[in-house]
Parts: structure tokens; sequence; C-alpha cells
């Protein structure tokens, strides 16, 4: 990205103080809280965290796809500089497709099981780029070749049901790329496919970002896949944002207690082992996250500060964190160790 | 694996056993589409003569390129599909037969690796997880068996009080917890994994990873495990079998495999893993194109992709072989000159 002009460098999508709320019988959840972040044409940014802390619903707010009755509740999206976040309906829909394309977690609910893969992809082809029904169909053999599907000629009209978990994973990422969109919201994009078609799709997605300007939200639990594509990554939990930073910083050096024992975990390659590193214990229900640090409850550093006062991101090095240790105000200060301010587990 | 589980499976028949399983489709166009393009039937080999027994107390995971038809032989072996060819034995018993009624089943539970389609909307969590006890008149008493849910989610990494929501109100790996829970209520036996925590991060997924061989130490749990994180695999596995277009290539101790792979494809399945070191090295994709199931290459399957293979590769089928631990079916292993 070092070639590109000041213009482009300025950030394409920018979330400012992001906050969702789902109304229940039960009272008000908060899904998301204060969330801020940006990403900058041609940049990856991955996003990590616990199971539930809000990934999927950060991507659905930025595509304006907030399952009702989720409602963003304060804060503001932009795209290129304009604000997405409250556009009618109609001009979403518009939006969404031809400038954000959304790959969803669930390949089922993008693909209509009643229509052929060939036909989903040759109407958004049509609906959002000028070509004939001919060229349209040309061209959805050719995403079909690109996200790796064998024999794409001939099985362009097939229905859904007929593919194989990861094969509808690579339809749905043709839907999301074949309008070529500025901005993709990949969730879980590779993980129903093995490392070779992995390889594959993320070698397509770089190209897309070096050669198109394509920016990238990369929500995944793969952090070999993280480390491959992203250039900065965001860990979530609980709703908010744990920690931010450059992928090899986050990765390697974690600032962020969560961060941490978050990397801890990643089962080895090299080795088997008898007990998997984990973190004991579960995230908070969003009806009841503690006052404090929502982390506290597991956080084997968790001091007074913490019980009390929720901590906003700090400058951490390299990285931004939400965690008092990092505060210079703090009674407790971060176990220092070899490797500058990275906290151990 | 125990050393009990493994004295206990002494002697017994191993818990399921695979004799050369195909399972075919039917992918034709409409008859009048295909007269009009004067094409023929089309039939899709998902699964085409497999073999493989899992023993008491052990796990076999099967790895494998998307479609290769991991998930086919996960429900042929839980009974979901018929066979075309071949027979599925679980515990002694022929799987087709009418005697692996209700009795059998309710020793066997699969976790579906989609785990969207795979719960019922409609239905609170609380009787999505207890409808294998209902199933099979389990824990008749409502009480307990709300008290059994409520332990099964806690240990899962939810709660309790989760039973009263629907699935939509949860996320992705949520769910996936949900149908893990959903597996391990009626105390199985026998359980098919597709995929079970593809959709956690690492440390819910370390969680669910360390009960189920937990699960397997104190109970003696058998698995049938499918999974695209080598990493995880090498985690849970006793033995692994290599997947290829509807074929075993290779079947070995998941250690021995790891330490020493044979088949050409396995060698450049492990060289694809994703690099979390950062060293900017460059993933190998394994080459070529993948072929179509309906019209696989001759001879060898993998030949197309293959650098050791020669004439008699895309001539011959190749069968398995012993090499050592590992059954392998190539052509070059069985000749020596894999290791030139
Ligand atoms: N319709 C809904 N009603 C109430 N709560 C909801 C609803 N949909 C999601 N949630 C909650 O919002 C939180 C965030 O969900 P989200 O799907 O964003 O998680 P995620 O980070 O994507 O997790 P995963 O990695 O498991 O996909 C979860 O705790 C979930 O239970
Ligand atoms: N009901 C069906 N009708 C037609 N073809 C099918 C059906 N189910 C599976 N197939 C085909 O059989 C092959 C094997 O599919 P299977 O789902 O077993 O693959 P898999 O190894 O589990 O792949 P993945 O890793 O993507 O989940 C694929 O080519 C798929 O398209
Ligand atoms: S603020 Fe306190 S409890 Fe929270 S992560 Fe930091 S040290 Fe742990
Ligand atoms: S049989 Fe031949 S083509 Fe097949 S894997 Fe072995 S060497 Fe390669
Ligand atoms: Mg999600
Ligand atoms: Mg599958």
């Amino acid at each position: 990205m070092n070639n590109l002009s000041a213009k482009a460098a300025a950030p394409l999508l920018e979330v400012r103080n992001l906050r969702v709320e789902f109304p229940t019988r039960r009272g008000t959840l908060t899904a998301l809280d204060d969330v801020s972040f940006s990403i900058r044409a041609g940049e990856v940014l991955g996003v990590v965290g616990e199971s539930g802390a809000g990934k999927s619903m950060t991507g659905a707010a930025i595509i304006g796809l907030l399952e009702p009755p989720g409602r963003i509740a304060r804060g503001e999206i932009l795209l290129d500089g304009q604000r997405i976040d409250n556009l009618p309906r109609e001009k979403m829909r518009r939006i969404r497709g031809k400038q954000i394309g959304a790959i969803f977690q669930d390949p089922l609910t993008t693909l209509n099981p009643l229509y052929t893969v060939g036909r989903q992809l040759q109407e958004t082809i049509l609906t959002h780029l000028p070509m004939t029904p001919a060229q349209a169909r040309a061209r959805a053999i050719h995403w079909l070749e690109e996200v790796g599907i064998p024999g794409a000629a001939q099985r362009i009209d097939s229905y859904p049901h007929e593919f194989s978990g990861g094969m509808r994973q690579r339809v749905v990422i043709a839907l999301a790329l074949c309008a070529e969109p500025r901005l993709v919201v990949a969730d879980e994009p590779t993980t129903a496919l093995d490392v070779s078609i992995q390889a594959q799709i993320i070698a397509l997605l770089k190209r897309l970002t070096r050669e198109h300007g394509t920016a990238v939200m990369l929500v995944t639990h793969d952090m070999g896949v993280i480390a491959e594509t992203a250039d900065r990554v965001a860990v979530m939990y609980a709703g908010r944002l744990a920690e931010i930073g450059p992928v090899r910083e986050v990765v390697k050096a974690p600032r962020h207690p969560y961060s941490a024992g978050l990397m801890a975990s990643i089962p080895p390659l090299d080795r088997k082992v008898e007990h998997l590193a984990q973190i004991d214990g579960a995230m908070p229900r969003l009806s009841a996250i503690p006052r404090g640090c929502a982390y506290y409850p597991r956080c084997p550093h968790v001091f007074e500060r913490c019980r009390v006062e929720r901590p906003d991101l700090i400058d951490a090095g390299t990285t931004r964190a939400a965690c008092w240790l990092h505060d210079p105000a703090s009674e407790k200060q971060v176990p220092f160790s070899g490797t500058g301010s990275t906290v151990h587990v | 694996m125990s050393d009990t589980a493994r004295s206990q499976g002494a002697g017994q028949p191993p818990m399921l056993e695979v004799r050369d399983v195909a399972r075919y489709f039917d992918v034709s166009r409409p008859l009048l589409q295909r007269l009009l393009a004067r094409e023929g039937k089309r039939t899709l080999r998902a699964v085409d003569g497999i073999s493989f027994a899992i023993p008491r107390g052990t796990t076999l995971s099967l790895v494998g390129e998307s479609g290769c038809g991991k998930s086919t032989v996960a429900r042929l072996a839980v009974g979901l599909y018929g066979t075309t060819r071949g027979e599925v034995v679980f515990d002694g018993n022929d799987l087709s037969s009418a005697r692996a009624d209700a009795a059998q089943r309710r020793r066997m539970q699969m976790i579906f690796q989609d785990p969207y389609a795979s719960l019922n909307p409609r239905w609170r969590v609380l009787d999505i997880v207890a409808e294998p006890l209902r199933a099979f008149g389990l824990l008749p008493d409502r009480a307990a068996r709300e008290k059994r849910v409520g332990e099964l989610l806690t240990q899962v990494g939810l709660s309790p009080a989760d039973g009263q929501k629907f699935p939509h109100e949860f996320s992705g790996g949520q769910r996936q917890r949900i149908s893990i829970a959903r597996a391990l209520s009626s105390n199985p036996e026998f359980l098919v994994c597709d995929e079970p925590t593809s959709a956690l991060d690492v440390s819910v997924q370390a969680q669910i990873l360390n009960l189920m061989k937990d699960l397997q130490r104190r109970m003696g749990l058998t698995y049938l495990f499918i999974s695209h994180n080598l990493a995880v695999v090498r985690q849970v596995s006793d033995r692994i079998g290599v997947m290829y277009l509807g074929r075993l290539v290779e079947l070995a101790p998941s250690e021995t495999l790891f330490e020493a792979p044979r088949h050409p494809y396995t060698r450049a399945l492990m060289e694809a893993i994703p690099d979390l070191d950062m060293t900017g090295r460059e993933r190998i994709p394994v080459g070529g194109e993948v072929p179509s199931p309906i019209s696989p290459p001759s001879g060898c399957a993998f030949n197309p992709r293959c650098p050791l293979a020669n004439d008699r590769c895309r001539r011959e089928r190749p069968g398995m072989t012993r090499a050592g631990a590992t059954l392998v079916a190539c052509h070059a292993v069985e000749e020596g000159r894999d290791r030139q």
C-alpha cells in the first residue's frame, strides 16, 4: 500500500462509536458498545474474538442488514466519507452488491435453494454491470473458476443442495465478488474450505486488494489465515474492541490479556499435546456484562480498578488495548517481559 | 486414548466397520432438457469404494479436499444415507439390516457440518438439546431432563438460561455449541463430528476439544472426526484417513501421517497449511485442476496433479498396499520410486 496516493489512503470505511441494541422482553441488550475502527482502500482488517463477541453483528451493521429488532442506537458508519447507516432501504440495497460485497457466515441464507447457482450469479451480475445475459453467464463461469469450482462450465446449472458445504461457500464468495465491490465484508469466508482452496481464495482476495484497491473486513477464527492476509487485526470481546493494531504485533505480542489467552489457545501443528491451553470460564452473557472490564472474571491480571471502571482503548506500544494495565495512572502495570509490553498468560 | 479404553476394546468387534462402501448420486438434468441437449444420465461418485474400521474408544479422522466425500461418509456411517454398494457395520450389525433400528441408533449421534441448517428455528434450545432424550424415551421426567440440558449447555460454555431462547438469538459459534450439546445429550457411544469446531474461536475450540478428549478418556467414546484444520486433527486423532475424490488414498496412525506422509496428495496437503509465523512463505496450493467427480480421471484419480505420475498411473488404479504402519494407494510408493 506504500504507493497509494494520500487521497486513497484516507479511510474507505469508518465506523465511529457504534452501538447496537436488541430490545427484548427481558430488557434491552447491548450487543455492540462503542466500536470504532477504519479500513483504508487496499487494506485487509482481520476481526477475531470470542464466539458471540459481536463480529458478525458489526458486519451486519455495516452492510445495513441488522436483523430486527436489532438497531443502531448510537454512532455512525461512513463509506468514502458519506454516512451509510441512515440511508433509506432502497438506496442501501443498491450500495450493497455494487459498493459493498458481503460474504455471510451462513452460506445457505445467501443462496436461494430454488434457483441454480448459475442463475443466481447471472442475476447479480446483470443487476450491477452492463452486460448481455450471455456475457453474464460467461462471467459467472469465470467467477466459479476463480473460486476453484471444478468443472465450472458443467456444474453451473446445479442447485445449491447438489454442492458440498465448501463448494456452496465458494459460490457465496463468487456472488459477493462478481460485481467488483470496493469494500468486501467477509464473515468466515474460508471456514468450510480445505487448506488448498483456502489458499486460493486468500490469494484471490489479496489480488483484489492489490490490483483494485478493494478494502476487506475479514472475520475469521483461523489465525493462520489472519497472519497471512490481514494488515491489521481487531480483537473483540463481549461487544467491544479489546485490542486493535498491526497483525504481527497482535498475534505475536498481544497487549490485552484476552488477546494473549486467545493466541495461547491456538492448537500446535507440530506436536500433539495432552491438554490444550484454554481460557477457563465463559464470556459473560449480554444481559450480565459486569460493570468494569468485561474480561475481569477470567483475567489472570485483574486488580481493583478493573472491577469498577471500564477501560477504553489505550495506547499500548504499537497497538491499542482496552486494558488498565496500559494506563500509566493505574496502580498496577504491565508485567513486562522480553518482548516489550507483551502480556503473558 | 487411554489404556483402559484400549483394553476394553480387545476382542470386541470394532465400533464401526466400513467395507468397500460406495455412494453415487444421480445428477442428471431433467429428462426433457437432457433430450434436447442429447446428453445421457450423469452419475456423481461421491464415495467410491472405501474401507476402514474404528476400534472402540478411538478416534479416526478424515481429511481431504472440499467435495472429496467426507460428509457423505459421515452420513453413511450413521445410516442417514443408504449405500450404493458395500456395507456399514456398527458394533457387529449391518446398519442396513432390520435389526439395526432404534436400539442401535440411540448409541450413535452426529454433529452436522452446518449448524444453521441442523437446528429447528421454531424450537427453543431446551427442546432442541433434549430432542434425542425424548426420541429415545430417556429421562421421561421433565425436571430431570431440564437439569441435564442445563448441565450440557454449561459444558459447552453456554448457560442453562440459554435454554429458553431460539436459535436465531445466537451467533454462529454458539449455535455450533448447541448442536454439540444435543449430540451429547443421549450419552452416545459413537459420535460423528463433521467440522464440529469450525465456527468456534480458538479458545472455545480448545474447551470443546478438551471436553471431547475427556469424555473419551472417562467413557470410552468412539469418534469419527472430520476437519479441514490439520492442527486440530493432530490433537484428537489416533488414526487419520486421507480422502481424494471419493476414495481413501492413505490411512495411517496420526503421528506417522504427520511425521512421514507417504501419498503425494497427503504431502501436498501438508505443504498447503497456512503459516502462523508470518515468514512470508508463499503457501503452495496443490497444483492443477481439482477433477470433477462426475468424470474422474482414469487410473489414479490424482494423476493429473501428481509430480510422480507415469503411464501406469494414468492406466491402472492403485490398490491399497501396506508400507510400515501406513496403508497407501500409490504406484510410486509401491514401486519405491517416491523417495528418490
Ligand atoms: N436476534 C438476536 N437477539 C438477541 N441477541 C442476539 C441476536 N442475534 C445475535 N445475538 C447476540 O449478539 C451477540 C453477538 O453475535 P454475533 O453473531 O455478532 O457474534 P460473533 O462474534 O459473530 O460470533 P461467532 O464467532 O460465534 O459467529 C451474541 O451474544 C448473540 O447471542
Ligand atoms: N445430495 C446430493 N446430490 C448430489 N450430489 C451430492 C449430494 N451430496 C453430495 N454431493 C456431491 O458429492 C461430493 C461429495 O460431497 P461431500 O459433501 O461428501 O463433500 P465433503 O468432503 O464433505 O466436502 P466439504 O469439505 O466441502 O464439506 C460433492 O461433489 C458433492 O457435490
Ligand atoms: S482491565 Fe483489568 S481485568 Fe480487564 S483485561 Fe486489563 S487487567 Fe484484565
Ligand atoms: S499412483 Fe501415480 S499418480 Fe497416483 S499418486 Fe501415486 S504416483 Fe501419483
Ligand atoms: Mg459470527
Ligand atoms: Mg462436508
